[in-house]
This record gives C-alpha cells, sequence and structure tokens, in this order.
C-alpha cells in the first residue's frame, strides 16, 4: 500500500496532491483577510502524500491509495507530549 | 499525523510507544513538516507552529464522514470515535435506509426513515435512550 524510503540525509515532505483551488473572479475579495477553505462533511478529503514511519520502514503514503478502506485520519500538536 | 519528522516518530514509537503498545504502533505515523497537509484540512495553528487534534472519519469512497477538532490539552475518546465509524458503517450497508439515533451503539435500535417516521419518532425513540 505505502511506498518504502530509504534513509538518506534529506527530510522528506509531503502534501496536498493536485493543483491549487481556482480563485473565483466573481467572487467579492475581502482585503487583507485570507479565504480559507473549510472541510465539509459529506465532500471529499483532501488528498495528499506524507512521509512516515510504520512498523520499522519509512514510508511514503499517498491518502487515495486507502480508496476502499476506512481510513480515521488523526492530527496532533507533536511526538512525546503527555495527552 | 504531526509536525515532526519520520525520523522522530520513529524515536517515539522505539522508546516510549513500543512500552504501551506491543509491538509499537500498527498504522503509519505520518509527518507533516510545515503544516502543509493540515492547513488544507483546517487543523494547523499557525500561530503555535503545531497541528490541533483534528480526527477525520473518511469513508471507502474517500469521503468526509465526520471530524473533531481539539485544542491540544484535552485528550480524545477513542471509543466515541470507534461507535462513530460503527455508525457510518451501518448507515453505509443498509444505503441508507437505516438511521442511527442520539445514544445509538452497536445492538442499539435503528430508525428506519421515511414517511410513515415523520411525527412518530417519540414513539420509537425515548429521551433516556440518548444516555443509557
Amino acid at each position: 500500500m505505502a511506498e518504502e524510503l530509504a534513509a538518506g540525509c534529506a527530510r522528506p515532505t509531503g502534501g496536498p496532491v493536485g493543483e491549487e483551488p481556482q480563485e473565483n473572479q466573481d467572487e467579492p475579495q475581502v482585503k487583507g483577510e485570507e479565504k480559507k477553505t473549510m472541510i465539509m462533511v459529506g465532500q471529499k478529503a483532501p488528498d495528499f502524500t506524507a512521509p512516515g514511519y510504520h512498523q520499522g520502514k519509512f514510508v511514503n503514503v499517498k491518502l487515495s491509495d486507502y480508496l476502499g478502506k476506512w481510513v480515521l485520519l488523526c492530527f496532533y500538536p507533536g511526538d512525546f507530549t503527555f495527552v | 499525523m504531526s509536525i515532526d519528522s519520520m525520523f522522530v516518530h520513529k524515536m517515539w514509537d522505539d522508546n516510549e510507544l513500543k512500552k504501551m503498545v506491543d509491538g509499537g504502533v500498527p498504522f503509519p505515523m505520518l509527518s507533516d513538516a510545515g503544516g502543509k497537509v493540515g492547513r488544507v484540512y483546517g487543523v494547523y495553528d499557525e500561530n503555535a507552529g503545531v497541528e490541533t487534534r483534528g480526527r477525520f472519519i473518511i469513508d471507502p469512497d474517500g469521503v468526509v464522514q465526520g471530524f473533531e477538532v481539539l485544542t491540544p490539552p484535552v485528550g480524545r475518546n477513542v471509543n466515541e470515535t470507534l461507535r462513530q465509524v460503527q455508525a457510518f458503517q451501518l448507515v453505509r450497508e443498509t444505503k441508507g435506509a437505516e438511521a442511527t439515533p442520539s445514544g445509538w451503539r452497536p445492538g442499539k435500535k435503528t430508525l428506519k426513515p421515511g414517511i410513515d417516521l415523520v411525527g412518530k419518532v417519540w414513539e420509537e425513540w425515548k429521551t433516556e435512550m440518548a444516555f443509557d
């Protein structure tokens, strides 16, 4: 499912997959306020790739590789924290 | 997923998490350096430079069915997350013929949405079922 990564000196990064959403010129633009997209239930989860660690291996994970399965995606503030 | 590198994830798993979970964390621990993914999901705290406690339930079609976001000091309720997954799975299996009312757990009564249920929920579902 996940592609294995070689452990080198570089620190691999991932990010959202696909193009940036196009700004709609017809919509009113609010100056000084960044337009934020909000996740909506019932809508597609934004696809991404991310490097990670899984059971003794460094891997590169793509969310869309998990189509057909239920996914729990959890964010947390940091490793070695205590909650 | 956190802003820590995959190397730190390995150290955390090796040095601490393996003491809590036999064999270490069974699922991938992902790295989101710079919060690029967290920003798209609306959980990256720009001021603190870390992800908040966001949790997304994504179904087999890649659709977000539910999410919860907490500030860092309060931990999650894993049982509640699993209950929600079980509820979404039941709704999916019945293709929406059954719905899970407040307080539902596996084995408890579901509702069958339809014209016959309009105005009759009070007969099918009692307030105490939200709490038992």
